[in-house]
């Protein structure tokens, strides 16, 4: 039963998707249908407009000094129109008619048979208001950069060998709006908010790097639950606690995962190689293989971008559809992928919710949204227990994949040897490597404690952000790339 | 691009007494065009403008302190709102005498052009064409059994810089790229490969290289299977040297030594690399990809010797990180756009060239791996503690040739003692999209992780 730890809520944001309403419309109904209309005029299956006001601040405190608070805006959109299996694409930060008319001009350029006439008629609004509590344009810059000195305390006091804290906040919102020639008008307003802390500690041996970072679908309130000290604290043992690690195994061992310590496995795994736009051009491991056993029979692995709070949660996806919850593999067994609007048209089905974009200036594809693998029944103490040697991962980095060979790396930021079914000397950072189909056969113990973790994801040079999440678990083999012969 | 300058200016002269106000102005173009299966799958085209401003309030006695606000839109009233904006963020920042704005320092920007009318002036047709011929040539290749991508993209940029500290500048530059994934294998087996073509407009394209590689890249790992665990010599292909330069960059920025945040700080002076290594940056180099007259706070750009015949001699400074430093500025002011604020980086890093060729290399080596591709470039590297470790597709060389495939293996070290273990430095330099050139390296005493 995922739920566990961390306290997720699990109420679909969509349930409201015809209720509530936000301010002002980016623009106006009867601007987007004569738009809609004039983009179609060279003809095409399917004209949309994607607007967004994106509202960005930050600030950095590095050395101990607040070295910057920096504000940003951006607004525009970008008319796409579909013929056939082309796309054509135009963007403008000039939200007037006359700008609007202009991109979809451009945009309707790869339409060259003649369309003549269409009459584009909007469908009923259905706008999601934000969830946060507490808008972070609300708060004073002085309570966001309070945060900022609390952790760089709370960090610096975990140990005399810290040497150096940086820490940062964000937050944005971002008010979104779809139209489509289909007849969709949906809206958005989505504000997230980050707080992560680097450190640096120095020992006899060199210096190491802990970091760790809080990231939610949320406001302001996103501080209640969690102190900026304990990210501190986490973000500053990781860099003590490796001091003293050393260099990591090489060759192939059994690897424990901790809970929450980073779904990205998953992510990297099988996530992408689920994703519809890598299925339908035969690039995955995974084309062809529904309802095939791809995975061990305790992998049940879900995208859900309805968790409300994660930090890849959003009530209407960047092509106008709610979020969903779709289950990807269940006990093993490939059930479906993630579509987005173009990858479904294909296939004559509806998108999954899974179609996002960076920002108004880059065109949708299939994008994860919060990724995780259902809880299994054992204890968690008990996996580390009945492993005689292996490796403890508490903490992963960053992960990449080629989803046509399936071959993934994932790095660790927090690693021990396991020795006797106990956790004991800390290793030094190492990427671990694997074949995706390989290691989810691999998998034979999940556990009950299940988390979730941010993170950034990163195709085809743009990059939103995901949640992913699992309870501990073992795979009984995978290759990690450490020096120790 | 003078009207960017004018409205820069315009800026500027809006600052209020006690305060310094810096304003960066930048315009871009681009396109890009993706061809599968014989059809434009996207065609995208787009311009867009903003402007990034930094205030820094000078009247406090105590030291700068600075604020930033930035705008997609050069709208008068955006504009003002970002002004306004930047100058209430500057109240909040802690005082600080290192905080200052560049100044003009005497040194000549070089004479650079770096925009070729070509990519304006090619019709939109020619760059659909030359995605759907890169994307014909590949996939009606025999052993190839799928394009995933073939694209064309080009983009124009256009950047004006003005401050009351008396900087002014403007630069302007294009750019051009092909590249191609190539999908190969029969059955349960895939292998994949890149190849890609980079000039300063189409004309400068080689659609036929471009889809060479991609075929011969993909095609040699056909029969990959995962190597015995080793320690042994790593040879790198060019554009994995770049990546690894890239990251070697980051221990190198004057901002990460005065933070305690290299593994390079305190070293100047030592032997950190093996003999044969020279490693410089040059921004001034037409040839380089990321080449510049003027740095991220409008100084002139110039040649950094860093690493001399394996000694260490010296770091890339902004102002700021060489006030702290006690120096003055390399000119190595990066900014990512009217969006970020300057820091100290790297642009156009590369190796003083050796005599070999990469067969000659692989001669000498005799026995090793050579590697094509890397994956986990940025989850296994840290170029704080200096852990190398990264995932890797390629193939082994024995009796001083390339022999078969392997993949799911990585390869590990330190970046320390990888520069001290350098064995050959290619003399094949090719100036790569990113900022570093690549070359072929032969690294000693590095362990592979397989079976």
């Amino acid at each position: 039963m995922p739920g566990r730890g961390r306290g997720l809520g699990w109420i679909g944001r969509h349930d409201d998707y015809d209720t509530a309403v936000t301010d002002t419309a980016l623009i106006e109904p009867d601007v987007l249908e004569r738009v809609l209309s004039a983009a179609l005029v060279g003809g095409g299956d399917m004209a949309e407009v994607f607007a967004e006001d994106r509202q960005t601040s930050s600030a950095m405190l590095d050395n101990q000094k607040v070295e910057e608070l920096s504000s940003g805006r951006q607004r525009g959109a970008g008319v796409r129109v579909v013929i056939g299996d082309t796309t054509g694409y135009a963007h403008t930060a000039d939200l007037s008619e006359a700008g609007l008319l202009a991109a979809a001009e451009a945009a309707s350029a790869v339409a060259r048979q003649g369309g003549g006439t269409r009459i584009v008629a909007l469908g009923p609004r259905h706008a999601a208001a934000s969830t946060a509590a507490i808008l972070p344009s609300e708060v004073t810059k002085s309570a966001k950069l309070e945060l900022l000195s609390r952790a760089d305390d709370a960090a610096r006091s975990a140990g005399a060998a810290i040497t150096q804290v940086s820490v940062g906040y964000g937050d944005s919102r971002r008010r979104m709006l779809v139209a489509t020639s289909e007849g969709v008008l949906a809206e958005d307003d989505q504000v997230r908010t980050r707080f992560n802390v680097s450190c640096v500690a120095t020992g006899d041996a060199g210096m190491q790097t802990g970091y760790e970072t809080l990231a939610r679908t949320e406001g302001f309130e996103v501080f209640g639950a969690a102190t900026v000290e304990e990210i501190a604290r986490a973000a500053a043992g990781r860099a003590l606690t490796k001091l003293l690690a050393r260099p990591a195994p090489s060759g192939e061992v059994p690897v424990v995962l901790a809970g929450g310590s980073g779904g990205i496995l998953f992510h990297e795994a099988c996530g992408h190689g689920l994703e519809a736009d890598h299925i339908v051009k035969d690039a995955s491991v995974y084309a062809g293989q529904v309802g095939e056993l791809v995975a061990s029979p305790l992998v049940t692995l879900v995208d859900d971008g309805t968790v409300a709070g994660e930090w890849g949660n959003y009530a209407i996806d960047d092509e106008g559809r709610p979020a969903a919850r779709n289950v990807l593999i269940e006990n093993g067994v490939l059930t479906d992928y993630m579509w987005d609007y173009l990858r479904a048209r294909k296939e004559g089905r509806l998108s999954s919710g899974n179609g996002r974009r960076q920002s108004y200036q880059h065109l949708p594809m299939v994008r994860m949204t919060n990724t995780f693998l259902l809880a299994g029944d054992e204890d968690p103490d008990e996996v580390i227990a009945q492993t005689p040697r292996g490796v403890y991962v508490a903490k992963l980095g960053g992960g990449q994949v080629n989803t046509a060979t399936g071959d993934f790396v994932f790095g660790t930021s927090e690693a021990y040897l396991i020795e006797d079914g106990r956790i004991t000397e800390p290793l030094r950072d190492a990427n671990l490597i694997g074949n995706g189909p390989e290691v989810l056969r691999r998998i034979d113990v999940v556990a009950t404690d299940f988390a979730m973790m941010p993170g950034t994801c990163g195709k085809d040079g743009q990059s939103v952000p995901v949640g992913c999440g699992q309870a501990t678990l073992r795979i009984t083999g995978v290759t990690i790339g450490g020096t120790a012969a | 691009m003078n009207d960017l300058l004018r409205l820069a200016e315009e800026v500027v002269g809006r600052a209020e007494r006690g305060e310094d106000v810096e304003a960066y102005v930048a315009r871009g173009h681009d396109l890009e065009v993706r061809a599968y299966n014989g059809e434009v799958e996207s065609l995208a085209s787009a311009s867009s403008s903003g402007i990034g401003i930094r205030v820094l309030l000078t009247d406090g006695g105590s030291g700068g302190r600075l604020g930033f606000a930035w705008a997609g839109s050069l709208d008068g009233d955006v504009v003002a709102a970002t002004l306004a904006e930047a100058r209430d963020n500057a109240t909040f920042a802690t005082p600080d005498p290192d905080v200052v704005f560049a100044r003009p320092d005497g040194v000549a920007a070089a004479p650079l052009d770096l925009w070729d009318p070509g990519v304006a002036e090619t019709p939109t047709e020619r760059k659909v064409a030359m995605a759907l011929e890169l994307e014909h040539l590949v996939r009606t290749h025999p052993m190839v059994r799928q394009v995933d991508s073939a694209d064309y993209g080009d983009e124009r940029v256009e950047v004006a810089l003005a401050s009351t500290t008396g900087i002014r500048a403007t630069s302007r530059r294009t750019g051009s790229f092909i590249s191609v994934s190539a999908i190969v294998g029969e059955g349960a087996e895939t292998q994949t490969g890149t190849g890609f073509s980079v000039a300063r407009s189409p004309g400068g394209l080689d659609i036929d290289a471009a889809g060479a590689d991609a075929i011969l890249r993909s095609t040699r790992l056909l029969g990959a299977t995962k190597a015995a665990s080793a320690r042994t010599t790593v040879v790198f292909d060019p554009r994995v040297v770049s990546s690894l330069l890239g990251v070697i960059s980051s221990a190198l920025s004057g901002e990460a030594v005065v933070k305690g945040r290299s593994f390079f700080a305190g070293r100047l002076g030592e032997e950190v690399a093996a003999s044969t290594v020279t490693l410089i940056d040059d921004p001034t180099d037409p040839r380089a990809f990321a080449a510049t007259a003027f740095d991220g706070e409008g100084l002139a750009c110039r040649r950094n010797v860093l690493i001399e015949d394996g000694t260490l001699r010296g770091f890339l400074y902004d102002t700021v990180s060489a006030r702290r430093a006690g120096t003055v500025s390399t000119g190595s002011a990066v900014r990512g756009g009217f969006a970020g604020t300057p820091g100290a980086g790297c642009r156009a890093l590369t190796l003083r060239a050796g005599s070999l060729g990469q067969s000659e290399i692989l001669a000498q080596v005799g026995d090793g791996v050579y590697v094509q591709s890397v994956t986990g470039m940025h989850s296994g590297v840290n170029p704080v503690s200096g852990d190398f470790s990264v995932g890797i597709e390629g193939l082994m060389i024995r009796d001083g040739v390339l022999a078969e495939p392997v993949r799911e293996v990585t390869v590990a070290s330190t970046l320390q003692k990888m520069l001290q273990s350098v064995l050959h430095i290619g003399g094949d330099v090719e100036w790569l999209p990113g900022i570093a050139a690549g070359q072929t390296l032969a690294i000693g005493e590095m362990q592979l992780s397989g079976s």
